[in-house]
């Protein structure tokens, strides 16, 4: 027997090209159909369960997609934002308690998502170090983020600027490590919380700058009219929030016309969701409340639709791979009777002659089956983080 | 060990040729050639001594072994220990180099161990017949005249009794047709193989110790040597 497979060896070194190339196309066709149920499955399976988590979106009107996917996984942003009294409305309705979403902004690729600490106990988030963002300017990392950019309690992160020719434009802001949450396997892994004041910092609606009544300042202001103080460019901004100059930050404008991107109602009951949604639908125009279960179904019928095409198409390759596999080994069986009627003449056993041919066959096939296999592991493992990536980029 | 033909008769169902042939011993250490037109029944007659064949009538014994006496696997072993074949287009494994061409019939062959004994046995063999720098080379990348010289290797690593050559120089320059089967002959001679060499080719028949034609089954004598 050891001989024969050392035979056989032989002959699979000596055509291992057409034997790759017929291992490879077996190994794809077997896997990608596999693999793509797989995933989609998996994907679904974790979308809706977000969805169900969040049954409820409030946002401005536009797309219903991309604001339960803007909301469920801060990666869309909104075309337009709420204004903050929206949250004091959508309370004042005793049907739910309000939460807001500010997720504008972005560190490093990583969502800064605003909002307010009620966020952390709505999504049983824990802390796997430090303490809730407590202060103005503090930020708590979730999981994938702190491990990605190699953060702990006490470093800083600093927000990325959106537009780096806008020389008038909104400065980064470094914000301290408070906490890291645990991981929960879901988007909050991949998101840095603040709270939203913090997220209208970011935004320029508020700032910080050396005191311009002070005497120090004296030869920086251009002009006083009451309240309004005019200086020059030289005057001093922070890009820092620190307990030194936390009190020299002030917000212009009215805090309750800020942005939100969303709000999240946290309805006590389905009859409370009902009326909620009722109430939304007839009598509050400009703003939309979406159910992101239906939502996420939607977009998920069509991934569904898409899928299925995809896999007729794959199975039509694979028909048309097993012919040519099926033509390779005949063939290959054909150019082969020579070696057959030669170690038959020799004395080989038609059970040793049969074993020799079949290496062929039975190594394509074992080969690909492990090999697929393999991939399909690596799919249910990685797959479906992969495909988030690119249905949510 | 001594071979013998008794009456055999054999015939091809449905295509009306027979073989028939009353009695043939040849003796070890003989060189016979076997001679006829194509159709006549040479290699045929090859085919029954290597017990490929099984004839209808009649009994062919190597060394006191009788072939129509074994099984089917039986007769396989025997070949493959006790019968050396060379063919006319070598018939070499092209995906098998020089060394694991000349060991092939020892791989197959069930009561043989392959150890470094009967690889050095090999080796020295191929070194012998002036292949020693081709031993890890492709048979592919080989002449015709070391194509051959591996197929004589390949014949006789097991020391066979019987040496069945069917048209060996078939595929050689007129030069290395000589040289080949005088080394062939010499080679079996001198281990008192018998060597049954099928050839078409008249000039070399003065090499053999005898001559069978097939076609008449007129048994000739050789030249003495």
């Amino acid at each position: 027997m050891n001989d024969l497979l050392y035979l056989s060896g032989q002959y699979i070194r000596h055509h291992k090209n057409k034997l790759l190339i017929l291992i490879i196309a077996i190994t794809l066709v077997s896997w990608l159909p596999i693999a793509i149920q797989s995933i989609v499955n998996q994907t679904a399976e974790q979308l809706l369960d977000r969805a169900n988590q969040t049954p409820l979106v409030i946002g401005a009107p536009g797309s219903p997609l991309e604001l339960a996917l803007g909301s469920l996984y801060f990666r869309t942003q909104p075309p337009e934002t709420l204004a903050f009294e929206e949250l004091r409305k959508v309370e004042e309705t005793g049907f739910a308690r309000a939460i807001p979403l500010h997720y504008r902004f972005n560190a490093q690729g990583h969502p800064i998502v605003g909002t307010h600490p009620d966020y952390m106990e709505y999504r049983k988030l824990q802390f796997a170090q430090g303490r809730p963002a407590a202060l103005l300017g503090e930020a708590v990392l979730g999981a994938d983020v702190a491990r990605a950019l190699d953060l702990a309690v006490g470093d800083f992160v600093i927000s990325s600027p959106e537009n780096v020719f806008d020389i008038a434009g909104v400065y980064p802001l470094k914000m301290p490590v408070v906490g890291i949450l645990k991981p929960a396997f879901s988007p909050d892994d991949q998101a840095i919380f603040v709270d939203l004041k913090t997220s209208w910092v970011i935004q320029g609606l508020g700032h910080g700058h050396q005191d311009l009544n002070s005497k120090k300042a004296a030869g920086q202001v251009l002009k006083k009219e009451g309240n309004n103080i005019v200086a020059n460019a030289s005057v001093r901004q922070y890009n820092e929030i620190t307990p030194d100059n936390l009190d020299s930050f002030h917000f212009h404008g009215d805090n309750s016309r800020h942005p939100i991107s969303a709000i999240l109602p946290v309805t006590k009951d389905s009859k409370s969701a009902a009326l909620l949604i009722g109430l939304y639908q007839e009598e509050r125009e400009g703003i939309q409340i979406v159910r992101s279960q239906r939502v996420i179904s939607e977009l998920l019928d069509t991934v569904f639709t898409v899928r299925d095409y995809i896999i007729i198409g794959i199975a039509a390759i694979a028909v048309a791979t097993a012919i040519i596999a099926l033509l390779v080994f005949l063939l290959s069986l054909r150019l082969r009777q020579g070696e057959r009627f030669t170690l038959a003449r020799v004395g080989a056993s038609q059970t040793q002659i049969f074993l020799l041919m079949a290496t062929e066959i039975i190594t394509v096939l074992l080969v690909s089956a492990c090999l697929s296999t393999l991939l399909i592991l690596a799919t249910q493992q990685f797959g479906m983080q992969l495909l988030q990536q690119l249905l949510l980029n | 060990m001594s071979l013998a033909l008794q009456r055999l008769e054999f015939s091809y169902p449905d295509q009306g040729f027979a073989l028939s042939v009353p009695e043939i011993a040849i003796q070890p250490g003989e060189s016979i050639a076997l001679v006829g037109p194509s159709g006549s029944g040479k290699t045929t007659l090859l085919n029954l001594i290597a017990g490929i064949l099984m004839p209808g009538k009649g009994n062919i014994t190597l060394h006191d072994v009788t072939l129509s006496e074994l099984d089917v696997q039986q007769r396989r072993q025997h070949r493959l220990r006790h019968i050396g074949m060379i063919f006319q287009s070598f018939e070499l494994l092209d995906y098998l180099d020089v060394c694991d061409n000349v060991l092939l019939q020892a791989r197959l062959c069930h009561e043989i161990t392959i150890d470094d004994t009967l690889e050095e046995r090999a080796h020295a063999m191929a070194c012998d017949l002036g292949l020693e720098d081709k031993w890890h080379r492709n048979v592919q990348a080989l002449s015709q005249g070391e194509r051959q010289r591996v197929a004589v290797c390949r014949a006789l690593l097991l020391d066979p009794a019987l040496v069945l050559a069917d048209e060996p120089t078939g595929n050689l320059d007129p030069d290395n047709k000589v040289a080949a089967l005088s080394k062939l002959i010499e080679e079996c001679r001198q281990h008192k193989r018998i060597l049954l060499t099928v050839t078409h080719d008249h000039s070399l028949l003065s090499n053999f110790d005898r001559v069978i034609d097939i076609a008449t089954l007129l048994e000739k004598r050789g030249p003495a040597i």
